[in-house]
């Protein structure tokens, strides 16, 4: 009888001492904005990132994946919801996506709380680089600040005396401009902070003639990023007083609506569907043949988050129990990335390079951004040093 | 603020101006004489830019696409009115509050359906592509002068149909009392219909006018909604040249709200301006029962 027991006991004991075996399966929730004027964004970021898990032939890994999608409508508290479920009720090993950095910042919290990874394929806000940062978030695009960053250094090394600064009056916008400064050091001779999503930039665009700057930097995405580029070059700004921006301005996202009016624009970018490597390539052509359109640094974020995810299960032979070693699996970031040279800070933001880009027209006279130089090289964050993570 | 950028933000304040007459004059006698909220009047805008947009794409005409788009849109409009609005005049506002917010989701939907999530291509025509020096040293956007014309144009044509033709009298006397004008023997139902494809063809002007210089996008009619309703509730509702007034009003302080003001107050200026206009005139600028 106590030689039972104390078998049993011996057998639970070893079951429980084993150590953890390779998972048979991945689960990654993917919170995305999926509905309302930035449902393009969303739909690339998707895009990519199934494409991503496509070239691991639908097994991030070698573990058979299962995506799990969610809308979070661009409204943090819906964001949180979804992350919530995701969490408790589907039991994710690893949350992507996260278009909005507001929506990421609702929930960043209670998904690192319940020690479940975070690979953010876009949002980058300051506070996650900083003094929040955490051992469970990871951000494989860049900090919010740094594509502005490039733009200042590009706009300083390029002659600029005089600059006006124009962005919406959110934190990206604002953040975005103080981006731009840290790299700036000519005049600012005006700055203005519009509306979000106003439509209608003439008033401004008034003020900003009349203050005759020799150079204009503005942050607008999405839709807005339209009107006001369609709207700068129909004032007849665009010959008089040369625009830059960053890639959110220009991007493949907007660029067939703004049509000419983009041509020749200048803006900054960590990645081009120009950048010569193998793995961009591979990307580019297998984007553009599986969705018949041209990626946009979105989906090439969201596609590198999904080869990054598929190193880190490799790396650790599938066991993703281990949260440990899953981690130090992911900080290698063993993988080839579409932008070429790519390595994780100690706060798990990218150490990466930044380019300057204009747009042109292809062969097939459709408007791209053509690579015209390197801006930064392994250029990291700037809150880096405010995060004690080690 | 130099004479020359003032003129220039006047401008500015006058053409948004009249887009929002476009807006407000359908809005207003829908709102006016068929006693109906009309939320979707954005969607109208909306159709009106990207069936401008198709058209044009097919015919290789901004113009003659434009021209395609307002009987379009008219069509499209009274079916609706056929369709959905007609089961709501003898129900309250509230009811017709949210029939016609699932309208907007309803056309929001079928506009991605059809012309996908992104937002989708329509350029300035080439002779309107330039700028004009309307005064030394102000080259101002041709397209922008053209669309400040073509909307007093329309309101002149909109004060002759409905003070000097029968279709008006009928839509007047349709406002003031619409059981008389049935027992007189006129169609008030087919009077509905029409004064609502009116309404939805000036939509779709402003729709496809504001198409080369916005980004025609899900959502579009939007924004400009809320601007419409402040301007009829301004104007005092019903009122078509209270309408106009209170469009270039809310234009004027609008654009020079945005310029004078910092960001905070600028978005709040044309709230506190019906704030004031209310207390002073609780039924707005000229009340049409008065």
């Amino acid at each position: 009888m106590f030689m039972k027991r104390a078998l049993l006991v011996t057998a639970a004991a070893a079951l429980f001492a084993l150590p953890a075996q390779a998972a048979e399966k991945v689960k990654v929730g993917f919170i995305a904005t999926m509905s309302g004027p930035a449902r393009a964004l969303g739909q690339d970021l998707l895009d990519g990132f199934k494409l991503g898990v496509e070239k691991s032939g639908g097994k991030l890994g070698g573990l058979e994946t299962e995506i799990i999608e969610g809308d979070d409508q661009l409204k943090p508290d819906v964001g949180r919801q979804l992350a919530d479920r995701m969490v408790k009720r589907d039991q994710v090993d690893i949350i992507a996506g996260v278009v909005f950095s507001n929506v990421m910042m609702a929930i960043a919290g209670p998904v690192t709380r319940a020690e479940t990874f975070i690979v953010s394929a876009n949002a980058g806000p300051s506070a996650l680089a900083g003094e929040m940062c955490n051992p469970f978030f990871f951000n494989v695009a860049w900090q919010n600040d740094n594509t502005h960053e490039a733009m200042g250094q590009h706009v300083q090394d390029a002659g600029y005396k005089r600059v006006y600064l124009m962005a919406p009056n959110y934190p990206a916008g604002t953040d975005a401009l103080a981006g731009f400064k840290r790299f700036y050091k000519g005049e600012i001779v005006g700055e203005a902070l519009t509306q979000i999503n106003q439509p209608d930039y003439a008033a401004e665009l008034a003020q900003l003639r009349a203050a005759e700057p020799d150079a204009v930097y503005v942050f607008y995405p999405g839709g807005m990023a339209v009107n006001f580029v369609k709207q700068y070059a129909q004032a007849g700004l665009k010959e008089e007083i040369p625009l830059f921006g960053p890639s959110f301005l220009l991007d493949q996202s907007v660029l067939q609506a703004q049509g000419d009016a983009a041509l020749g624009l200048y803006n900054t970018a960590f990645w081009s569907q120009a950048l010569d490597n193998e793995a961009n390539v591979e990307f580019v052509r297998g984007f553009e043949e599986k969705y018949g359109r041209l990626p946009s640094p979105y989906a090439a974020q969201a596609y590198d988050a999904a080869r990054l995810i598929d190193s880190a299960i490799r790396r650790v032979d599938g066991n993703i129990e281990d949260k440990d070693a899953f981690r130090e699996a992911l900080e290698a970031a063993d993988f080839q990335s579409v932008r070429g040279p790519f390595r994780f800070n100690h706060n798990h933001y990218p150490i990466q390079n930044y380019y300057l880009r204009k747009v042109v027209k292809d062969e097939q006279g459709r408007l791209v951004n053509s690579l015209e130089g390197t801006v930064f090289t392994d250029h990291a964050d700037a809150y880096a040093s405010e995060c004690k993570m080690k | 603020m130099t004479a020359a950028l003032f003129a220039e933000q006047v401008l500015n304040g006058l053409q948004l101006g009249v887009m929002l007459f476009l807006m407000a004059a359908g809005l207003t006698l829908v709102f006016g004489i068929m006693n109906l909220i009309n939320l979707a009047h954005g969607s109208l805008y909306m159709m009106g830019a990207y069936l401008t947009a198709t058209f044009q794409q097919a015919t290789g005409s901004f113009f003659l696409g434009l021209l395609l788009a307002l009987p379009a849109t008219a069509v499209v409009a009274m079916l609706v009115e056929l369709v959905a609005l007609r089961q709501l005049y003898d129900r309250d506002h509230l009811d017709q509050v949210l029939a016609t917010f699932g309208l907007i989701l309803f056309f929001n939907e079928l506009t991605r359906i059809i012309w996908g999530p992104s937002a989708y291509f329509l350029d300035v025509p080439e002779v309107l592509s330039g700028t004009v020096e309307v005064l030394p040293g102000i080259p101002y956007p041709a397209f922008r002068l053209a669309i400040l014309l073509a909307g007093l144009a329309v309101a002149a044509f909109l004060f002759f149909l409905i003070a000097r033709t029968r279709l008006g009298m009928l839509i007047r006397a349709g406002a003031s009392n619409r059981e008389m004008v049935s027992a007189l023997g006129v169609d008030i139902r087919l009077l509905y219909t029409l004064v609502f494809g009116l309404g939805a063809a000036l939509a779709a002007l402003a729709g496809g006018m504001a198409g080369p210089i916005l980004a025609v996008q899900v959502g579009m009619g939007e924004s400009i909604l809320i601007l419409t309703f402040v301007v009829i509730v301004i104007g005092g509702i019903g009122s078509v040249h209270g309408a106009l007034v209170a469009a270039l009003l809310v234009g004027l302080v609008d654009t020079f709200g945005s310029v004078l003001l910092p960001a905070a107050a600028a978005e709040m200026a044309i709230y506190l301006l019906m704030a004031l206009i209310l207390v002073w005139r609780p039924s707005g600028l000229f009340p049409v029962n008065a």
